[in-house]
């Protein structure tokens, strides 16, 4: 019997402890299939983040490192210059990313550290229970927004991509969404992308995808997806920013 | 041995960390070291190694967590202020048992404090700093010669236990010029680092570097590994430096560069009929415990003299355990303390 | 000789952390103890400059000094300073060419020279260091001057070998002083 579809081998069978409707799940297992379909598991290493992804370490089958909150990219880089060779890649959320990690992410990117980062951006603390993100949108309820996200005291959502993308470092920069089918194969043809980038030597990849987090937003999981499509698209436009005809 | 050559402390650091093999420096510039990276931002090219001047402290001691994770030999080097700032990642590099080398040239604080020799973070340095039931080798140097051959040993306990190691030198250590002489072959233990993260090649189960053990049995029986590694390395590496001990009246405790400091009054004393003799810790940690115990009934007092508020005092008192009345003489702010007011607290002392 | 405390101190500039570890080197050449620490911090931006060296017969302890038998003054603020750090008998030198006043202590030997204007004349004002390093190695015996030579050839990078010969006839005009 033909098989047509099963684990990529870069996935551990592990369950994994994400809520249902998260879509961080499905985020990695592109990740692996990718790096199946590129054929480096074996010499490749990931960085995992503080959050929820924080024991994603556990999940795949390439070497691995666990990060202190929103240093990835600084122990990437320490990684990626021992084994300039390897293949490495952050995964990160919004928290760990555009709030306690931002100096780490904008200099890594800067110095074109050839590294990939994959940044969950869900507009909200998840771990921790539901807190407001950089990424939060405006009138957003969390439990440290319980009023809504005001600008007046809160600040503006971060559009990660669109600030990267200002540095000529940063060789590709996409945002893409789990929303749907058809942007879900964007996603991994993007992340794919990301990866062939740091491959050919070119520069720093990072893919944004807009996640949902059905848990903290108190939505089930269709409704999240729907919010994503109607409240997160017009915040982060998705598409890309740098790199968009590099060949690789 | 080679030639002898007068240099700067600060440079001695980074040329005996080649020495030793890394090829992996991540730093950030603040007085008064920055010359160990101006000497690697030079040098490294030349090995083919990385110099990286990362945008803070918290990053470069990032870096380094993810190259020590790679099974590189990696340092970085920071005075106070920037050493609390690489606090995180000591501890998580802590937990995860990766070797590495930290350089600590001592400024004065608290705070962003002054930038002359001080030894005010003896604490920060034994007894943690970051959080959590840790531990890290700290190494006082007391002069230019002795900077170089620990720095070079600093890598091999590294290696061998897996573990932070630290050199701990002042501002005055940093910047002075001494005369060196290398030897011509370093001793470099080669550590099995099958542990590292250097991709599977897919011929072994993956790799993971991880401080985070969320069950807590799992996480009591690595903090127990982690202590019967700390004791392990308590009953090896343990050093001190004894000189005019036996018969003293008094004993002074003092490393680094005070130390050389009590070596002037040892002779000036003598002229007046007054023994004193010095223990001068070279592991701030493991400190050695066992040395004053030995001489704890020999003098009639022992005094601690540092630059600082009184630290290493307690661990001088610790150890002597009310055998023996214990003193203390320090200066702090970047003032040192001087031959005169060390010999004046003596005669108080025995009067 | 059993041990030499020296201070050198003047603007940034008059090459003082250059004359202090020119006789440290000279002093490690000649199989002596030795240590140089400098003044370091915003100090390096003008103002004055110091540094510290011990030449010595045996194993140094201390590096820092909080007396000196000798001080090189280069300018008026580095007398005013350093005047009362010489231990009795101790020896100062002053450049009299930039500083306006005469030393107040008796109970030490001064020498007055006129470095800056002799370095002049010879047509480098960089020298005006090695003129008073001259009259301080002849006061003192801290190094011979075949070993100054010596570690002229360590100190300078190679380029700029080509300026010894002059420099020994500036140290020789200060010995002879």
């Amino acid at each position: 019997m033909a098989i047509v579809f099963q684990r990529p081998h870069a996935l551990k069978e592990t369950q994994m402890h994400y809520c249902p409707g998260c879509t961080h799940g499905i985020i990695h297992r592109m990740v692996a299939e990718v790096i199946d379909e590129l054929g480096i598991e074996g010499t490749t290493i990931g960085v995992s983040p503080v959050g929820c992804a924080y024991n994603n370490y556990l999940y795949f089958n390439c070497d691995m490192v666990q990060a202190p909150h929103g240093r990835a990219p600084a122990v990437a880089t320490g990684i990626k210059r021992v084994h300039p060779d390897n293949t490495v890649f952050t995964y990160q959320g919004d928290g760990d990313l555009a709030a306690i990690g931002t100096a780490e992410i904008v200099h890594a990117a800067n110095r074109g550290e050839k590294i990939t980062t994959i940044f969950i951006n869900n507009a909200i603390y998840g771990m921790t229970s539901g807190q407001m993100a950089p990424t939060t949108l405006i009138g957003q309820v969390t439990t440290t927004s319980p009023f809504g996200r005001k600008p007046e005291i809160e600040g503006y959502p971060v559009n990660v991509c669109e600030m990267l993308a200002t540095l000529k470092g940063a060789a590709f920069v996409e945002r893409v969404s789990t929303h749907d089918i058809k942007n879900l194969n964007k996603t991994k043809r993007a992340i794919k992308k990301a990866f062939q980038v740091q491959m050919a030597g070119l520069g720093f990849s990072i893919v944004e995808v807009l996640s949902t987090c059905p848990t903290n937003w108190g939505m089930d999981p269709v409704k999240s997806l729907k919010w994503v499509e109607e409240k997160m698209i017009p915040q982060y436009p998705l598409g890309n920013f740098r790199g968009k005809d590099l060949e690789v | 041995m080679g030639e002898k050559i007068l240099m700067k402390g600060n440079e001695v650091i980074a040329e005996a960390a080649l020495r030793a093999g890394c090829r992996h420096y991540f730093g950030y510039p603040i007085t008064p070291q920055t010359e160990v990276a101006h000497y690697f931002a030079k040098k490294m090219p030349e090995y083919g190694g990385t110099f990286i001047q990362a945008e803070s402290e918290i990053a470069a001691m990032n870096m380094v967590y993810g190259a020590a994770s790679a099974g590189a030999r990696v340092m970085t080097s920071s005075s106070s202020p920037g050493i609390s700032l690489k606090q995180e990642a000591i501890s998580y590099a802590a937990c995860a048992e990766l070797p590495a080398v930290i350089v600590n040239i001592v400024r004065a604080g608290p705070g962003l404090g002054g930038i002359l020799a001080s030894q005010c973070d003896y604490f920060q340095s034994t007894k943690g700093g970051g959080h959590g039931d840790y531990r890290m080798v700290v190494l006082a140097p007391s002069s230019v010669q002795e900077l170089y051959e620990l720095v070079v040993d600093a890598f091999n306990i590294a290696d061998r236990y897996r573990t932070l190691c630290m050199i701990m030198g002042d501002g005055m250590l940093g910047q002075m010029m001494e005369g060196v002489e290398f030897s011509d072959q370093e001793e470099i233990f080669k550590a099995d680092k099958g542990w590292a993260v250097t991709g599977t090649g897919m011929t072994r189960e993956n790799n993971m570097i991880t401080s985070i053990y969320i069950d807590p049995e799992i996480l009591e029986k690595h903090n127990l590994k982690l202590q019967a590694k700390y004791r392990e390395i308590t009953e090896n590496e343990t050093r001190v430096e004894t000189y005019n001990c036996d018969g003293a009246d008094i004993i002074v405790a003092a490393y680094g560069t005070v130390a050389r400091i009590i070596k002037n009054v040892i002779k000036t004393a003598e002229k007046e009929g007054i023994k004193v003799g010095l223990i001068r810790p070279i592991t701030l940690w493991p400190f050695p415990t066992a040395t004053f115990e030995k001489y704890a009934e020999v003098p009639k007092a022992f005094l601690s003299v540092e630059m600082s508020a009184g630290q290493m005092v307690e661990d001088v008192r610790l150890s002597l355990n009310g055998k023996s009345p214990v003193h203390f003489l320090g200066r702090m702010g970047g003032m040192i303390p001087t031959q005169k007011e060390i010999l004046e607290k003596i005669r108080e002392i025995l009067k | 000789m059993a041990q030499i405390d020296i201070i050198f101190s003047g603007f940034g500039g008059q090459g003082i952390q250059a004359a202090g570890k020119l006789i440290a080197y000279a002093g490690m050449l000649e199989n002596k103890h030795v240590s140089f620490l400098p003044s370091y911090g915003p100090e390096m931006r003008g103002g004055t400059s110091n540094c510290h060296v011990i030449v010595s017969d045996d194993p140094i302890g201390s590096p820092i000094l909080n007396s000196a038998t000798v001080v090189m003054a280069m300018n008026r603020p580095s007398l005013d300073k350093f005047e009362k750090y010489l231990e009795p008998g101790g020896i100062l030198l002053v450049d009299s060419s930039l500083v306006n006043r005469r030393p107040e202590r008796k109970d030490i030997r001064v020498f007055e020279i006129p470095a800056t204007q002799i370095a002049s004349d010879l047509g480098n004002l960089a020298f005006a260091n090695i003129v008073m390093l001259g009259k301080l190695i002849h006061e003192t015996g801290a190094v011979s001057a075949e070993y100054i030579e010596k570690g002229l050839k360590k100190v300078l990078p190679e380029r700029k070998h080509y300026l010894i010969p002059d420099e020994m006839k500036a140290l020789k005009i200060g010995m002879e002083y």
